[in-house]
């Protein structure tokens, strides 16, 4: 049975919180743990605005000047976001790749440590590896994803003399299938690799908070009854019903100057 | 040219638990002591907008910076290892209590069985029961003489648990700091399910806080709020017990504590019998330091603990040919892929709330609690349920062999994103003659050190074990009223992509033999008197368990080691 949480999330998670925190940490020794929060939740909820009705997304803007690329040519972008969506397509359930914004999160991420494997072991020597031992190229994750979009519209191309963008969804889906299963030559990098690489990275964008591009408006989260970032569940964790919330994301919990 | 610092009584390398409780203790006897973190500081407030799942669970904002130090690993002797380039397997600490700041909190005390599990298992099943290769060692320590320091760690760390503990696990002269956890309708069909076969399930021991709670240094934290951003994030409640909101601030207030962050430690300075100190790099400047002291303790986790007295030339490498030497030796890890899936047409269950350490779990075959007469393995696992907060990017549960993506896998991956329960096992792992440590012959690390290298695999051991938890998992699965129950009963290779476990264990083993382990049973290394080394690294092999409990234990019992070498000298055994 579904529990149709509070109306105003925010508020409840808020008062909640400061419940506990209140109560459980009498003279902190921890050093300045509670207080910055307490402040700011204070000082947010005196502005806060009447929620939003659950279930109506806040009316998108034409334009959203936030949008535009960082890294993808304009060829690149749209055959993310046509690839993109055969992964994780619109269906009855809600939006796909391509309305969750899940193209303009990759760009971004590919203009991040992340696409400049920045954080990643890339010293030389590169030898052939084992499956077992993971990814041992020289191609950073920016490189390996502009060679793979090129790629796709090129064996499109030669396949059915027409880019991947044009394609119907089926001839797309057996694009995809044919990298997947590696029966493609990508400029010796296994197309398997890039595959993977863009398949992790619609998933990503379709679920990460929204501050990184993708999952727009939460609509991802909502799809699957994901609360988002809430401050705390330790009134329901031990509830026999599911019980269903209004999604909060870290946008919900920024304190702004 | 370094320079010299002056002299302190005491360095410690790390400052992850086994750092941060060994800083406390000595400090509250009033021993000066030097922290070196080749990290950041960081703390609670640092937390407030961590409940992202991109940035902290997968992209590792928390751990070691792989492209500075990274290991390199392969399966097997014949094999060139590779250096792990991107994180998988296991998630490594670095910065202000280590990966103490974004464990989950499970917390088990090894069994009494693991402590003398080659005198036990020749015991009850003959010599010939231990296969050929496998190099099972007791530890040189009993579970009774360990037992007071697990208790100084749950009353420090606040550990929640159920008053009474199974007659199958150790014996506790007392009880857990704080209630257990809360129990969940998942965790209830895993307990009733089990009850009905005969087997004794608890909830999970945990050191996230069940309420709030006072230790007696006087620390007082929040209770924790099942918030589901646990493993791999930092606590914004500082509900979680990590070292930064339990033992450091007691070493702060000493006034007999220095820390510094952005240190890395690039050996230990001795000659041959004891050391006077250890070299390190302020890695802002890359200006190097020499800091004296009377003990050096490493407690850098288990591949530098091995790795600087590698690069330091202290203590015999260990040498899988001749079966000589000692350091890297029994490099073990955790056997995890026994599990069973659950799942739900007619229920959903509030699968994205939880804490690290929510569960319940059972040992009713784990270690020597049931019979392996007849069984081609030893040891076993803990088997377990646990609710610790999915997240949706980690998270796409989908059917065995149903598609990875498009339209089948989307609608699959939503509709049971709450509908799925998992019952696993957490296996041990024996030690072998050819998993063990060294220096990487080819790789560096940024400063143009040789990085570790890691041989393991998984054995026929773990094969087998394997096979018979996952049964036992269906077992209990089966019971718990799903539609529908998926078995996973196989492992092959061992694989370095997939995240398994940050439970590596070995390298620096203790025991009561000079000749086959590091240090003696007061983690005082047999080669260099005043250098003691503390951390799983001391791990003969790995329990069906977390390991921190025993980490923790073994950091208290270091503490009161080094303060007896401090008095009196020479060594403690
Ligand atoms: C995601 C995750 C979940 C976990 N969950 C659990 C759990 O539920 N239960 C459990 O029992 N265990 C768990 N663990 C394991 C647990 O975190 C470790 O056992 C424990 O934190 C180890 O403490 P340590 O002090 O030995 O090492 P660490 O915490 O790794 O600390 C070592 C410190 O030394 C520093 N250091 C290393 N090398 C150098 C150097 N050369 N110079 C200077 N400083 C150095 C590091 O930066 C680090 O801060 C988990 C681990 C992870 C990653
Ligand atoms: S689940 Fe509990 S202990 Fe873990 S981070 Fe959240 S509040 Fe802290």
């Amino acid at each position: 049975m579904a529990n149709e949480q509070s109306q105003k999330p925010q508020d409840e998670s808020r008062r909640r919180f400061l419940k506990y925190s209140g109560t459980a940490i009498g003279g902190v020794v921890v050093g300045g743990v509670i207080g910055g929060i307490v402040g700011s939740s204070l000082k947010k909820s005196e502005k806060e605005e009447a929620p939003v009705e659950p279930g109506a997304p806040a009316a998108a803007p034409d334009r959203d000047y936030n949008q535009a690329l960082m890294f993808f040519t304009q060829d690149q972008f749209l055959i993310t976001e046509a690839a993109s969506e055969r992964l994780f397509p619109k269906d009855d359930l809600g939006p796909g790749a391509k309305e969750l914004g899940v193209a303009f999160f990759i760009d971004h991420q590919m203009n991040s440590a992340y696409g400049m494997n920045a954080r990643d072991y890339m010293m030389p020597p590169f030898y052939a590896s084992e499956a077992s031992q993971g990814y041992q190229l020289t191609f950073k994750r920016r490189e390996l994803l502009a060679l793979g979009l090129d790629a796709l519209n090129e064996y499109s191309n030669n396949t059915y003399k027409k880019p991947f963008t044009k394609l119907t969804g089926e001839e797309q889906d057996a694009v995809l299938t044919a990298f997947e299963n590696n029966d493609v030559k990508l400029k010796g990098v296994p197309a398997a690799t890039f595959f993977n690489l863009l398949l992790s990275l619609t998933l990503e964008g379709a679920y990460a908070d929204p501050l990184y591009g993708g999952n727009k408006n939460m609509a991802g989260w909502k799809m699957r009854n994901y609360p988002g970032n809430q401050m705390s569940y330790y009134d329901v964790i031990d509830k026999e019903e599911f019980v269903k919330m209004e999604p909060l994301s870290l946008h919900d919990h920024l304190e702004l100057g | 040219m370094a320079n010299t610092l002056p002299k302190v009584n005491v360095v410690i390398v790390g400052m992850g638990w086994v750092g941060g409780i060994i800083a406390a203790e000595l400090t509250k006897a009033g021993h000066q002591v030097v922290g070196i973190e080749r990290g950041k500081s960081r703390g609670t407030q640092d937390y407030y907008h961590v409940h992202d799942e991109l940035r902290y669970a997968t992209r590792y904002e928390l751990m070691q910076d792989l492209s500075k130090e990274t290991v390199t690993f392969r399966n097997t002797e014949k094999m060139r290892a590779l250096p792990m380039r991107s994180y998988g397997s296991f998630l490594l600490g670095d910065g202000l209590g280590g990966a103490g700041v974004h464990w989950n909190g499970q917390y088990y005390r090894f069994l009494p069985y693991d402590f003398e599990i080659y005198s036990k298992t020749v015991e009850r099943y003959g010599k010939n029961k231990i296969p050929e290769g496998m190099t099972l060692r007791d530890w040189g320590i009993t579970y009774d003489e360990l037992e007071p320091y697990f208790v100084k760690y749950e009353q420090m760390a606040g550990i929640s648990g159920e008053k009474e503990v199974p007659a199958n696990i150790g014996k506790m002269s007392v009880p857990y700091a704080t209630g257990p956890m809360k129990k969940t309708p998942a965790m209830k069909l895993f307990e009733d399910s089990a009850k009905k076969l005969g087997y004794h399930p608890y909830i999970i021991p945990s050191a996230n806080l069940s309420d709030a709670y006072k230790n007696p240094d006087g620390i007082e934290r929040a209770a924790c709020q099942y918030c589901g951003y646990c493993e791999r994030f930092g606590c914004e409640y500082g509900a979680k017990a990590d070292p930064v909101v339990t033992v450091l601030p007691v070493a702060l207030q000493s006034g007999k504590f220095e820390l510094r962050t952005h240190s890395n430690v690039t050996g230990i300075i001795h000659d041959g019998k004891k050391a006077s100190g250890v070299k390190y790099v302020n890695t802002p400047t890359g200006e190097e330091f020499i800091q004296p002291a009377d003990v050096v303790i490493l407690a850098g986790y288990v591949f530098t603990n091995v790795r600087l007295l590698l690069l330091s030339k202290l203590g015999q490498p260990y040498d899988p040919k001749s079966d000589t030497g000692s350091i890297g030796r029994n490099y073990a890890y955790q056997v995890n892929g026994a599990s069973t899936a659950a799942f739900y047409e007619d229920r959903e269950f509030n699968m994205a709330m939880g804490a690290g350490a929510l569960g319940s779990s059972l040992d009713d075959f784990n270690g020597d609690n049931f019979d392996h007469s007849s069984l081609k393995f030893l040891h076993g696992a803990n088997i377990r349920f646990t609710q610790t907060g999915l997240r949706p990017i980690q998270y796409q549960p989908v059917p065995a062999g149903s598609p990875k993506w498009g339209k089948e896998f989307k609608q699959n991956s939503i509709h049971n994103a709450n509908r799925v329960l998992a019952v696993a096992g957490q296996g041990a792992s024996m030690p072998y003659r050819h998993h063990y440590l060294d220096l990487d012959p080819e790789y560096k690390d940024a400063l143009g050190l040789p990085l570790i290298r890691m041989t393991f695999d998984f054995e026929e051991q773990d094969v087998e074990l394997v096979k018979f938890i996952a049964q036992k998992t269906k077992e209990i699965a089966d019971g718990m009223g799903a539609t529908k129950t998926e078995i996973h009963d196989t492992i092959r290779q061992y694989n370095i992509v997939p995240y398994q476990s940050t439970h590596n264990t070995g390298g620096t083993i203790m025991g009561s033999d000079p000749k086959t382990s590091v240090v003696n049973n007061y983690l005082q290394m047999w080669d260099a008197e005043n250098v003691f080394i503390c951390g799983a690294s001391n791990f003969a092999h790995n329990s069906g368990y977390n390991p921190t409990a025993t980490v923790g234990a073994f950091a208290y019992r270091t503490a009161e080691g080094v303060e007896k070498y401090l008095q009196k000298g020479g060594s403690l055994v």
